[in-house]
């Protein structure tokens, strides 16, 4: 065993669990082994390689007497030559990593740094800066051209597949002589398109989600339409999951304590807060997110979805205008649909369009009302946007709404945790006032590794909301664990159980993103976003790459995440990783060797910007 | 060469061409150009005319001042677990308030394997369902679901009032209609805002009137023959109404269903777990076949005592959200531990039908005690869990039945007995709802506690009104 044979088929797992539960990449082997696709948990490595081997032939057998199974799990490759696992075998590739892959950081991150600076910081203007810490880059026009071509003809195949074939799941019973349901293009797209590549998505785990989760593997007959369980398990590294800091977790004070709590006080109310669901500890959890943001008061929801589309219409009426980036969250933009108000759409991120909004806005009036002046403009913006990656440009923006007398409403939901020196969201990342920000948003699910969401600002707002808004009236009150799970967590990343956990988990995900990024960059990969943002966008722009990159990376034992149209522009298929403080160098140095192999194979490496021949320093 | 040839050729074009088409070509080439120059010049202010209009933009404040007497800033605060006691402001109380019409709030088995799986899966799922979300007990609750139902696929929402708020805007669209119980709760309405549907409102369970306002569109129909084959026809009801306690009367909604070719949504939040034999809802207690019914949704925060929601119906219909169900795309899935408690609770129900049996009997001794108020009238369905109190003589305003409720409950809490008045954003909900003070019926109610409750509401209504 041990070397590449030409079915793809491989081996041996080079990434092993250690006994005492932290996990590392052992060093990169040296002879080009390939992790297998199909391997249950480990329990001795010797063992291991023993039931891979079987569980490979059965796998090929299977394969030989399915002839229709669709290729859920096999490497795709477009170059010939077969694999090469190129910087890890010659070792020359990155030299430090050698060395220091037995220098183990340990979670808690004894081994962080400060806070590097950018070199950037305090020199440039706002704007530069921005752009200079952003990573932007054009698409190839060939690229560009082949993406159409590429989609067209996934197109023409799917209508050639529609007039040939109607499965059965596509008829409906019952309803003889009603209107359709569906729109034909929608129906189409999704059974004829997506289809093709529904395999990469809604993929379950039987894990925690938390550096490493288990994925349990699953087949298709039929090109798609079904899938099957193989009762096999797949162990990969955690790329997709917003684990930021690391809070996922099934042992450790979070879930000891949110287990105790779930003895104490039960799983539920039954009941909204309004009527009898209300208790201590979502007056103290409110309070703890005042006080952690800095603010005068706080309010919580049960669900970070429905905190933007329940509050936005008790804030918002007709008469009201919201300047709205292009990229925001589909929850800000069903809770402006939701409240009436005019919604003017300003390109992502850039303040002079955000300007020209508002001063059109403000000089224009409401045109639906003859002109009058607006009530209100709220500018609505998200700290770090989730499918670009960026971060949004604070500041300006504040200044911006200053100068217009605008409102600012801020959706943290991936920045809170996860952004400023200690973890309290973009607005400590800049430095700016947290008063200077009129509504302050965020959800529970990401950093603190449960659910929910938060609205904060001043106790006039929080006032209003809870005699308004929908989700406190309504919606049944927040399970007493999934609290406790926000309060520890928050407390531990204020430092309020006297260590400096927090701390360091926030340390720990900006050096990882800050090495992730520069070493992808040095990859010559395209990414999106801000240089100290965890969330990391590779563009592989066309459709069926998306698919090929997380068919394979699962074969390699990482799990991520694609976006392809319509939740991106059809030009903008991407694969998104999710940084979390829980990963450590070695784990992070194995999936970086993977993705170079990978996108060296599969033809990702488009930039054509210069790459930084230096080793990037962790 | 070539430009002498092409001089040639246009000339030759213009000697062809009629005057009277040179002209007419003339004019129309300055309209296009006075249309474009038009409309960049357009209302164009100058910049000072501009900065003089921002600096004198005054806008109202972000939000109005808030009355700090308000009921909603002064809620109750429960101090103990829920159950069929529960202590609230300091008073241990018999629990007439919280949806925990099984009881299941108290069941250890349920507590003691959600704790199994928080130690499997953590607390929370760190992730929308498509990206990583989706854990095998997701799974095994749907699957569970839609057998328990015998119907194709389910699918399970994490926040009960966004279930039903998302499944109506993902069929219905601009254009399509909607009819509706008048009665309806906050979250369907909310739903159907979202659809920007055209939204026809009959009222409450009167399937005359509902019959009258499809007459009515089946005749504009006919003048529209082509606008009509576009239009998709929906018709929305409740299981048990939460607002009223009123069960919909659902083989009559059905026929008009197969009659005007419309697509029946029902909500059985309350419904689902209380109403028939085996507690499979209203489709059970009426005997309805449930592929009568195009999609169900329901949440999970009433008698399965959990959090969260799902919708069941065919594969064709159900299968549709995974890709168009707002809440479900775009949020982060059911916390595990709370799945578990929802597939725990599903096994209570497999395993002991007998608790149905259980409650409707509750309900009904509830409804025939509380029959008999002097000063306040009840309204609900007598096999409902839900039920309504409201005040037998109407006073002039809301504000002031309100308060007179909210006085009632607060003696009733000090007294032992928790009953809280349904809580509603006045000015939001699309109709004026009478307040009331909603009872919610466990099956953990003994006899006596349902005559002492009676007792004290009794005592303290005709003290208070």
């Amino acid at each position: 065993m041990g070397n590449v044979d030409d079915d793809g088929a491989t081996f041996q797992q080079n990434y092993v669990k250690c006994s005492n539960g932290t996990a590392k990449a052992s060093t990169p082997i040296s002879n080009g082994h390939i992790p297998n696709h199909s391997v249950e948990q480990w329990r001795d490595e010797q063992q291991e390689e023993q039931h891979n081997d079987q569980e490979q032939e059965l796998q090929l057998l299977l394969n030989k007497q399915l002839k229709f199974s669709a290729p859920a799990y096999t490497e795709i490759r477009t170059r010939t030559g077969g694999l090469k696992l190129k910087g890890v075998n010659e070792g020359s590739y990155h030299p430090e990593k050698q060395a220091e892959a037995n220098g183990y950081v340990s979670q808690t991150g004894s081994k962080c740094d400060k806070f590097k600076p950018s070199r950037a910081d305090g020199v440039l203007s706002a704007e530069q800066e921005h752009y200079q810490k952003t990573s932007f880059e054009d698409v190839p026009l060939h690229t560009a051209c082949l993406t159409y071509l590429g989609f067209y003809l996934l197109m023409i195949l799917g209508y050639i597949n529609q007039l040939l074939f109607v499965p059965k799941v596509a008829t409906e019973k019952g309803r003889e002589g009603y209107v359709t349901l569906y729109d034909a293009f929608e129906s189409f797209y999704s059974r004829y398109v997506y289809r093709r590549v529904r395999d990469c998505w809604n993929r379950p785990i039987c894990s925690v989600p938390g550096d490493e989760l288990v994925l349990k593997d699953r087949v298709t007959d039929d090109y798609g339409w079904s899938f099957r369980f193989t009762g096999t398990e797949t162990r990969c590294l955690n790329l997709g999951s917003y684990n930021y800091l690391g809070f996922a977790a099934a042992t450790g004070t979070c879930a000891d304590e949110s287990e105790q709590r779930a003895r104490q006080k039960g799983l539920a109310y039954c009941s909204p807060r309004s009527e009898l669901g209300n208790t201590q500890l979502h007056i103290d959890l409110e309070r703890l997110t005042a006080r952690y943001l800095g603010v005068e008061d706080a309010i919580v929801f049960g669900m970070g979805f429905a905190t933007n589309a329940l509050n936005l219409p008790s804030l918002l009426g007709p008469n009201c205008l919201v300047v709205s980036d292009e990229k925001n969250h589909a929850s800000i933009i069903l809770g402006l649909r939701l409240s009436g108000a005019t919604t003017r759409v300003f390109k992502h991120n850039n303040m002079r369009d955000l300007e020209r909004v508002l001063r059109n806005g403000i000089c224009y009036g409401n045109p639906k009302n003859g002109g009058k002046p607006w009530n209100k403009i709220m500018i609505l913006v998200e700290g770090i946007f989730s499918m670009e990656g960026s971060i949004v440009r604070l500041p300006e923006i504040i200044a911006l709404k200053k100068k217009y007398k605008a409102y600012l409403y801020l959706d943290e939901a991936h920045s809170i945790g996860s952004m400023g020196p200690t973890g309290r969201g973009v607005v400590e990342y800049f430095g700016a006032d947290p008063n200077d920000v009129d509504i302050l948003m965020g959800t529970f699910t990401k950093s603190f590794g449960s659910a929910g969401g938060y609205i904060a600002g001043s106790k006039k707002l929080i006032d209003f909301l809870r005699t308004n808004s929908h989700a406190h009236c309504y919606a049944s009150s927040i399970s007493p664990p999934i609290v406790q799970q926000i309060y520890t967590s928050m407390s531990i990343i204020m430092g309020e159980d006297n260590t400096d956990t927090g701390r360091n988990k926030v340390q720990q995900l900006a050096r990882n993103t800050r090495y992730f990024r520069r070493r992808l960059a040095q990859m010559g990969v395209i990414t999106y976003g801000h240089e100290d943002s965890p969330v990391v966008p590779m563009l592989v722009y066309l459709f069926s790459k998306i698919g090929a990159v997380i068919r394979t990376l699962t074969t390699r034992h990482i799990a991520v995440v694609g976006a392809g149209f319509p939740a991106t522009p059809i030009m903008e298929g991407r694969i998104r990783f999710c940084l979390s403080a829980a990963h450590t160098k070695e784990q992070l140095d194995y999936a970086l060797d993977v993705i170079d192999d990978v996108s060296e194979n599969l033809g990702l490496k488009y930039s054509r910007k210069s790459r930084d021949p230096q080793p990037i320093e962790y | 060469m070539l430009g002498i040839q092409l001089f040639n050729e246009i000339g030759s074009i213009f000697r062809n061409t009629p005057t009277y088409a040179l002209v007419l070509e003339a004019l129309l080439l300055i309209t296009v150009l006075g249309l474009l120059l038009h409309k960049r010049g357009g209302r164009g202010l100058s910049k000072e005319q501009q900065d003089y209009l921002i600096e004198r933009y005054e806008p109202e404040p972000l939000v109005a001042d808030t009355d700090p007497d308000h009921p909603l800033l002064h809620t109750r605060l429960v101090q103990s677990k829920v159950g069929k006691r529960i202590v609230v402001d300091g008073h241990d109380c018999l629990n007439l308030g919280s949806h925990n019409y099984l009881g299941l709030l108290e069941d250890n088995e349920i507590l003691e394997e959600a704790c199994k799986c928080l130690r499997k899966y953590g607390v929370g799922s760190c992730g929308p369902r498509g990206f990583y979300g989706t854990m095998d007990v997701h799974l095994d609750l749907e699957d569970r679901l839609a057998k328990f139902m015998n119907l194709e696929e389910a699918i399970v929402y994490s926040y009960g009032f966004s279930t039903v708020a998302s499944a109506i805007p993902a069929y219905a669209k601009r254009g399509d209609i909607i009819f509706v119980d008048e009665g309806v709760n906050f979250a369907i309405q909310k739903g159907l805002d979202a659809s920007r549907s055209t939204i026809v409102y009959f009222k409450h369970n009167d399937v005359k009137d509902l019959e009258q306002l499809l007459v009515q569109q089946d005749k504009r129909d006919q003048m529209n023959p082509k606008k009509a084959q576009k239009t998709r026809r929906f018709l929305v009801a409740e299981g048990i109404y939460i607002n009223t306690g009123e069960l919909c009367p659902l083989p009559e909604l059905v026929e008009l269903r197969k009659k005007y070719k419309l697509r029946l949504f029902l909500d059985e939040s309350v419904s689902f777990g209380t109403l028939g034999n085996t507690g499979r809802g209203i489709t059970e207690h009426f005997n309805v076949d449930r592929d009568e019914i195009d999609l169900i949704s329901a949440g999970m925060e009433g008698a399965m005592a959990t959090i969260g929601g799902f919708c069941v119906g065919s594969h064709f219909i159900a299968e549709h959200q995974r890709l168009s169900g707002l809440g479900y795309i775009f949020s982060a899935s059911l916390p595990p531990m709370l799945t578990q408690a929802a597939i725990s609770a599903l096994d209570r129900f497999e395993r002991e039908p007998q608790i149905f049996g259980q409650l409707h009997q509750k309900s009904q001794k509830v409804h025939t005690q509380f029959n008999r108020f002097s000063k306040l009238k009840l309204g609900g369905d007598e096999l409902s869990p839900v039920k309504h109190l409201y005040l037998a003589e109407e006073r002039d305003s809301f504000e002031t039945e309100s308060k007179l409720l909210s006085q009632v409950a607060d003696k009733c809490i000090e007294r032992g007995v928790a009953v809280v008045e349904a809580a509603y954003l006045r000015n939001r909900e699309r109709k004026p709802i009478r307040p009331s003070l909603r009872i919610a019926v466990s099956r953990l109610l003994e006899d006596s506690d349902i005559s002492k409750a009676f007792d004290v509401i009794e005592a303290v209504s005709s003290a208070e009104l």
